[in-house]
């Protein structure tokens, strides 16, 4: 074994020692919270075209948008989920 | 009239059908009536695990599509006479019952029992929609890892969206020698995660193997950790307050008087 590798070890048993390395529960309790989040925010396809088509209608009232550039996604960003709607506007309509 | 529990989990291999026996054998010995039924169609395994494979004549299919009468297709425990088992059909698939006959089943059987048991089949489909649909309340069982804590996640808001809130969770096979190392999550990390009610904790115990190869529910041995701690869940379950069975490491005193021959 090289001698960096020795080192290593011992650095490893003095962490342990000293309660500084957590194991694989925090990791555990980590990646589940993290996935958790992905999992809870997700809705089906067809909940989603449904959502898609409700806000349409909405905006539709204010501006003309482009109905196939109109695109509704999560979008998963380190440890949060954002609902991200690109609405491409044609024009706004001018209330008189 | 009886209450109707589902036990169910989402990933396969967890403790399901221990838990639906132990439990189910538990209440018995307190006195409770009892049926269990086994709804895992096409994988039929409470009748090994409590013993009870060689006296099956009827199943839940012939019950629901008339072939046999509910009663007759009832077997009779070897331990106790106030508890019984609905085995499920080896031979069909899970199409062959729809919810609506289950609720029906389920509805029936509740008339002649204070607690029906429905052990469910691993998965999100047929066969847990089948489960699922008679049932008053449910328990999730999860092991301390993260696949089995994610897919309890998803069962909790599937059973939501069958009208079933509030799901009690029962934490299966935890080693607390390993979550003192910190190699596992601990009781509160999964509770903190799946944010519902705790209904006990079972310690990982090779009793469990040893009672299911001789089709013995663990709770009829004194000797079992795993086998106290589901008297304990029944115990809850029937609405005493029962403390939740410290898991830590047995202590030098409870060593030494195990060494000793004293139970500890």
């Amino acid at each position: 074994m090289s001698q960096r590798g020795r080192a290593g070890g011992f650095l490893d048993l003095i962490t342990r020692v000293l309660g500084r390395d957590e194991g694989s529960r925090g990791t555990a309790k980590e990646r589940l919270k993290l996935v958790l989040i992905h999992d809870r925010a997700s809705l089906s396809p067809e909940l989603l075209e449904a959502l898609r088509a409700d806000m349409m209608k909405v905006i539709t009232a204010y501006m003309d948008i482009d109905s196939d550039g109109f695109k509704v996604e999560f979008e998963r960003q380190d440890d949060a989920v954002a609902l991200v709607a690109n609405i491409p506007i044609v024009s706004v309509k001018r209330h008189a | 009239m009886g209450e109707a529990i589902v036990i169910t989990s989402g990933k396969g291999g967890v403790g399901k059908t221990t838990t639906t026996a132990n439990l189910g054998a538990a209440l018995a010995n307190m006195g409770h009536r009892v049926v269990l039924v086994d709804a895992d169609i096409g994988l039929r395994n409470l009748d090994v695990v409590m013993g009870l494979e060689n006296r099956i004549v009827y199943d839940l299919v012939d019950v629901v599509e008339g072939f046999a009468k509910l009663k007759p297709a009832l077997i009779k425990d070897k331990r106790f006479d106030n508890l019984y088992l609905l085995p499920a059909a080896q031979t069909r698939d899970k199409n062959a019952v729809s919810p609506e006959q289950m609720r029906q089943l389920v509805a029936d059987l509740k008339e002649e029992f204070d607690w029906v048991i429905i052990d469910c089949p691993a998965g999100i489909e047929q066969g847990f929609r089948n489960a699922v649909a008679g049932a008053d309340r449910a328990v999730v069982v999860a092991t301390p890892e993260v696949s089995s804590v994610r897919d309890a996640d998803r069962i909790v808001g599937l059973l939501e969206a069958h009208d079933i809130v509030k799901p009690l969770l029962l934490v299966n096979r935890l080693r607390p020698a390993m979550v003192k190392r910190g190699e596992m999550m601990d009781i509160d990390d999964i509770i903190e995660i799946l944010a519902i009610e705790l209904l006990g904790v079972v310690p990982e115990d090779e009793g469990i193997v040893m009672s299911s190869n001789r089709g013995e529910p663990a709770v009829l041995s004194d000797r079992s950790k795993a086998g106290e701690a589901y008297r304990n869940i029944a115990r809850r379950l029937a609405g005493e307050e029962v403390p939740v069975l410290a898991v830590a490491e047995d202590g030098l005193l409870t060593r030494l008087r195990r060494l000793m021959g004293w139970s500890g």
